[in-house]
C-alpha cells in the first residue's frame, strides 16, 4: 500500500492542474482516474473536441460561403465528416498524451479506475476488470466533475436522444437537429452542424439565449445566429422527445400553452451540467453535498471533513474549465500553507460559436439590480479597420464602468476573436483600471483589440475616434 | 447652533484629551457621522454628531478637556452641500499626532507637513493601494494589509509586486536608519501611556512587592495542544493556546490560597469568592489590561474565545471602561515577545501578578537522567503585605503541578487521589 501527501481524484483540468502544482510544492501526489485516458470531460468530450469541430466546419462553412467575396473560387466543394470525426479524434489523444507526459515529468503516480472513499484518509481504486487496490493519503482533492443534466421526461437513448459527449463522435450530420437549450452548448454544437449543412431548431424554455451573459450579447447573437439560418424557438417549455426509427419528435408548449411538435432526426439534450459524484462514496468520509449534488466547501475549498478538498464542477460556481484550474492551483498551495486568492468575479466566460461571445464582471442587469450608477460603452467591429479587411463586421465591445470613478466594472464582447479579447478586460478589471486607463494604453492598429480602445473611450468621455 | 460637548463616559474620569478630529473644520456632517476621537485613561472612543449640519471647531487636537466642555458647535441651519463625499471626510487632519506607534507603523518623518495647496493635488484615486493579484498573495503570506503599503511604484497608488516584497521585507527587516543621525523627536504623552506610567509607579511605591519564580515542564500540555488542537479549533472555532490552561490552574490555585485572590482596602482585606482574570494585551497604543470575568466558571473553549475577543478589541482600540475595570489577579505573558524570565509589577488594587515566559527546551534531570524537556520560567510578583511567602510559593507550586498534571485540573485534585480519600 502506498502513502501520499495528496489523492486528486479526476483528471479534467481542475484535477490534472492541482497535480502538477502540488507536485511542484514538494508533495507525494497520485491521480485517480476512471477513464483510460487523462483530461476528463473538458479534454475528452467538452472543449478541446467541441473547438475541433468547430475549427473543421467553420473552415468549410468559409470555403462555402466566404471566400467567394474574396475572390476565391471553388469547384466541387466537398467535406468527409468521418475525417473530421477522425481528426478531433486525433486532437483528443495528442491532449491526452501531453496530460500523461505531464504526470509523468512531475512524478505523480496515475492510476486507472474508479475512485472511492474507504475512510477520510483511504482511497480504493477498482479497475474495469473488478481488481481493487487501496492507497493511503493525508489529503485528498476531488476534482470529479460535471455529466449532462438529464430531463425526467426525456429518455437519452444516445442513439437518436443524444447529449453532447454523443453530439461529437456521430457517424453522419443529421438532416435535422433538435437542441434543446439555448446555452453556450447547445449553440456551439449547433453552429458545427448548421455549418455543415444540417437544419437545427434550438428550443428555450426562456425568452433569450445564452441567459448567463450580458443582455446585449443575447440579443446580438440571437440575431446573428439567426440571420445565419438557425432556427430558434424561445419561451418554450419542453415536454417530451419521441423516437421512432430515425425520427425524433420533440413537444413543446408555447408561452400560450399552446402545444407544439417538431420532427427532426436527432435530438441533443443540452440543459446544463450536474455534478458528478457517482462511486465517490462520500459517505465512507462523512462528506456532505447539497440539494443539487455539489459537495459542500467553505471559502478555501475545504470540505466539512478537514484535509479533503474539492474543486471544479462538483463545488458551487460556474462550470468552467479555467474555473476549475484556477481552484486546483488555489487548493494545492493552500495545502502548502501558501495564501493565494481567486477573483471569482473576474473568471470570464466564452462561447466558441462564430462570432464568439465572451464576458467578465458584472452585466448590466447586475449593476441595475445593485443600484451601481454606471455608464457604457459600446462600440460596434464593423467601424474597425481590421474587421472590414476580413469581413468580420458583426458584434461589438460593450464596456461597463463606474459613473464616479471611470472603474471597469465588466466586459461583454460578440465579434472575431471575442474569446481571445476578453482578457484583456480581466486584466483590467484585476488591476481595476479605469475605462481611461484603457484609452490611454496604445492598441495595435489595424487589430480588433482597438475596438475595446474605443468603447473605453467612449464610456470615459464619449469621445470615439472612430466612430 | 448647537454644542458638542464632552460626554461623560465613566465615573471615574474627569478628564480626556481630544486626540483627533475625524472630520475637517467647516465640513457638513450627518447626524450620528464620527466627529472626534476622545482619549481617556483607558480607551479611546468616538463621538458622533448629535445633528446633521456644518462643524466649527472650538477644542484644538491635543487639548485636555473636562467633561462637559465644548469640543465643537455644529451650525444646523447651514445647507447641505451638493457634492460631500464620505471619502473626503476621512482625510485625517494634518497636524503633529500624539500618538505612541508601533515602529513597524512609524512612518518617516518628512510625510508630516503638507500645505493646503498640496493636498488638492494628492487626490486619492479609487484604485489606491489595490494590489495586484500576485502582490495580494505576498501580502497576505506576509501578514501586511494592504493598507499599511507605501505604493510607490504602481499607477494610481496601485500595490505592484515590486511594492509588496519591499512592504513584507520591510516588515521582517527593522526599518533602515539614517546613518549617524542626531535627531529626536518629541511627542506628547498619550493620555494612556500617562495612566501607564502613574500606576506603575504607585504600585512599585505603595506595595511591599517581591517576586517568587518557578518552572514549568510543559510536556504535558504540549501534547493535549498536539493531539486535539486540531479537533478543538474545528469545534470552537478558536485555537487551543497555552492562556486557557494557565487560566484555569491560577483560578484553582486562587480559590485555595485566597490571598493571592484578595485586596487591601483601608484596613480591610477584601476576598473574593470568583476570578477575575487581567489579561495583559500588548496593542498599538501600549498595554492595556481587560479582564476576563468568572475565569473560574469558565471552560477552556470559553476562556480561549474571551481571550481572543478582547485581544481583537484592544488591538482596534474597542475595548469599552467595563472590560478594563476590576480583575482580582493578572497574567502577563512576557514570553510572546521572547522574554526568558522577568519580574512583572502587581496592578493595583490587586495583590499579585503571574509572569509567563518563553517555552524553551532545556536539558532537565528526570529519574536520574537527562531529558530534553519544553521548560518555561514562571514569576509570581505579589504584595506581602497581605500575602506570606509560603502562600505565594505554595501557590505557585499549586499553579506548577496543575500544568503538569492537567488532569488534576478537572476536579482540582488528583482523581485517583480524590477517590481513595487521600
Amino acid at each position: 500500500m502506498s502513502n501520499y501527501n495528496v489523492v486528486v481524484i479526476g483528471s479534467g483540468p481542475g484535477g490534472y492542474v492541482a497535480a502538477i502544482r502540488c507536485a511542484q510544492l514538494g508533495m507525494k501526489v497520485a491521480i485517480v482516474e476512471k477513464y483510460s485516458v487523462l483530461g476528463g470531460t473538458c479534454t475528452n468530450v467538452g472543449c478541446i473536441p467541441s473547438k475541433a469541430l468547430l475549427d473543421s466546419s467553420e473552415h468549410y462553412h468559409n470555403a462555402e460561403s466566404v471566400f467567394a467575396g474574396h475572390g476565391i473560387g471553388t469547384t466541387r466543394l466537398s467535406f468527409d465528416f468521418g475525417k473530421m470525426i477522425a481528426r478531433k479524434a486525433g486532437v483528443v489523444k495528442s491532449n491526452n498524451d501531453g496530460i500523461a507526459y505531464l504526470m509523468k515529468k512531475n512524478k505523480i503516480d496515475v492510476y486507472t479506475g474508479l475512485g472511492s472513499f474507504v475512510t477520510k484518509n483511504k482511497i480504493a481504486i477498482t479497475n474495469d476488470k473488478g481488481e481493487k487496490q487501496e492507497i493511503e493519503t493525508e489529503k485528498v482533492i476531488i476534482a470529479t466533475g460535471s455529466k449532462p443534466t438529464k430531463l425526467p421526461f426525456i429518455a437519452v437513448d444516445k442513439k437518436r436522444v443524444i447529449t453532447s459527449t454523443e453530439a461529437l463522435t456521430l457517424t453522419e450530420v443529421p438532416e435535422h437537429l433538435i437542441i434543446i437549450g439555448g446555452g453556450v452548448i447547445g449553440l456551439e454544437l449547433g453552429s458545427v452542424y448548421k455549418r455543415l449543412g444540417a437544419k437545427v431548431t434550438v428550443v428555450e424554455f426562456l425568452d433569450k439565449i445564452v441567459a448567463t451573459m450580458d443582455e446585449d450579447i443575447s440579443k446580438e447573437m440571437l440575431r446573428i445566429l439567426r440571420k445565419d439560418g438557425i432556427e430558434f424557438m424561445l419561451s418554450h417549455k419542453v415536454t417530451g422527445a419521441v423516437v421512432q426509427g430515425n425520427e425524433v419528435t420533440v413537444s413543446a408548449e408555447n408561452k400560450n400553452g399552446e402545444k407544439v411538435e417538431v420532427k427532426g432526426d436527432y435530438c441533443l439534450v443540452a440543459v446544463g451540467r450536474v455534478p458528478y459524484t457517482d462511486g465517490l462514496a462520500l459517505e465512507n468520509a462523512n462528506l456532505k453535498a447539497d440539494e443539487k449534488g455539489r459537495i459542500n466547501v467553505d471559502q478555501y475549498l475545504e470540505t466539512n471533513v478537514p484535509g479533503i478538498y474539492a474543486i471544479g464542477d462538483v463545488v458551487r460556481g460556474a462550470m468552467l474549465a479555467h474555473k476549475a484550474e484556477e481552484e486546483g492551483a488555489f487548493v494545492a498551495e493552500t495545502i502548502a500553507g501558501q495564501k493565494p486568492h481567486i477573483n471569482y468575479n473576474m473568471i470570464p466566460g466564452v462561447c466558441y460559436t462564430w462570432p464568439e461571445a465572451a464576458s467578465v464582471g458584472a452585466t448590466e442587469a447586475d449593476l441595475k439590480k445593485n443600484g451601481t450608477a454606471y455608464k457604457t460603452g459600446k462600440f460596434p467591429f464593423r467601424a474597425l479597420g481590421r474587421a472590414r479587411a476580413s469581413g468580420d463586421l458583426d458584434g461589438f465591445v460593450k464596456v461597463l464602468a463606474s459613473k464616479e470613478t471611470d472603474e471597469i466594472l465588466g466586459v461583454h464582447i460578440v465579434g472575431a476573436r471575442a474569446a481571445d479579447l476578453i482578457i484583456e478586460g480581466v486584466v483590467a478589471l484585476e488591476y481595476r483600471a479605469s475605462a481611461e486607463d484603457i484609452s490611454r494604453m496604445s492598441h495595435p492598429h489595424p487589430t480588433y483589440t482597438e475596438a475595446f480602445k474605443e468603447a473605453c473611450l467612449i464610456a470615459t468621455d464619449n469621445r470615439a475616434l472612430n466612430m | 447652533m448647537t454644542e458638542l460637548k464632552v460626554p461623560s463616559v465613566a465615573e471615574s474620569i474627569t478628564e480626556v484629551t481630544l486626540s483627533k478630529y475625524l472630520v475637517k473644520d467647516g465640513d457638513y456632517v450627518q447626524l450620528d457621522q464620527p466627529i472626534c476621537e476622545l482619549e481617556t485613561d483607558k480607551a479611546s472612543q468616538e463621538i458622533p454628531a448629535t445633528i446633521a449640519g456644518v462643524v466649527k471647531f472650538v477644542a484644538k487636537e491635543g487639548e485636555d478637556l473636562k467633561v462637559g466642555a465644548v469640543i465643537c458647535n455644529i451650525d444646523e441651519s447651514a445647507k447641505k452641500p451638493e457634492e460631500t463625499k464620505a471619502a473626503e471626510v476621512k482625510e485625517p487632519k494634518v497636524e503633529k499626532k500624539a500618538e505612541v506607534k508601533k515602529p513597524a507603523e512609524t512612518k518617516p518623518v518628512e510625510e508630516q507637513p503638507k500645505t493646503e495647496e498640496k493636498k488638492e493635488e494628492t487626490k486619492q484615486s479609487y484604485a489606491a493601494n489595490t494590489p495586484s493579484p500576485a502582490a495580494k498573495k505576498i501580502l497576505d503570506e506576509g501578514n501586511v494589509a494592504a493598507k499599511d503599503v507605501k505604493a510607490t511604484t504602481g499607477v494610481s497608488g496601485r500595490i505592484t509586486k515590486e511594492d509588496a516584497i519591499n512592504a513584507v521585507r520591510a516588515k521582517a527587516n527593522m526599518p533602515q536608519k539614517e546613518a549617524f543621525s542626531r535627531n529626536e523627536r518629541m511627542e506628547k504623552m498619550s493620555r494612556l501611556r500617562k495612566t501607564i506610567s502613574e500606576r506603575l509607579v504607585y504600585s512599585k511605591n505603595s506595595t511591599a512587592m517581591l517576586t517568587t519564580f518557578n518552572e514549568v515542564d510543559m510536556t504535558a500540555i504540549n501534547a493535549i495542544r498536539a493531539k486535539y488542537g486540531d479537533t478543538f479549533k474545528k469545534k470552537y472555532e478558536v485555537n487551543l493556546g497555552m492562556m486557557s490552561f494557565f487560566a484555569k490552574a491560577c483560578c484553582l490555585a486562587l480559590e485555595k490560597f485566597a490571598s493571592v485572590n484578595a485586596y487591601i482596602d483601608e484596613g480591610n482585606i477584601v476576598y473574593h469568592d470568583y476570578c477575575d482574570i487581567s489579561i495583559a494585551v500588548s496593542t498599538p497604543k501600549g498595554l492595556v489590561v481587560p479582564v476576563i470575568r468568572n475565569a473560574e466558571s469558565l471552560s477552556l473553549a470559553g476562556i480561549e474565545k474571551k481571550v481572543k475577543e478582547l485581544a481583537i478589541k484592544g488591538r482596534d482600540g474597542l475595548l469599552t471602561m467595563d472590560e478594563m475595570t476590576g480583575g482580582t489577579f493578572t497574567i502577563s505573558n512576557g514570553g510572546v515577545f521572547g522574554s526568558l524570565m522577568s519580574t512583572p509589577i502587581i496592578n493595583p488594587p490587586q495583590s499579585a501578578i503571574l509572569g509567563m515566559h518563553k517555552v524553551q527546551d532545556r536539558a532537565m534531570v528526570i529519574d536520574g537522567k537527562v531529558e530534553v524537556r519544553p521548560m518555561m520560567y514562571v514569576a509570581l510578583s505579589y504584595d506581602h503585605r497581605i500575602i506570606d511567602g509560603k502562600e505565594s510559593v505554595s501557590f505557585l507550586v499549586a499553579v506548577k503541578d496543575f500544568l503538569e498534571n492537567p488532569h488534576k485540573m478537572l476536579l482540582g485534585a488528583d482523581p485517583v487521589e480524590l477517590l481513595i480519600e487521600l
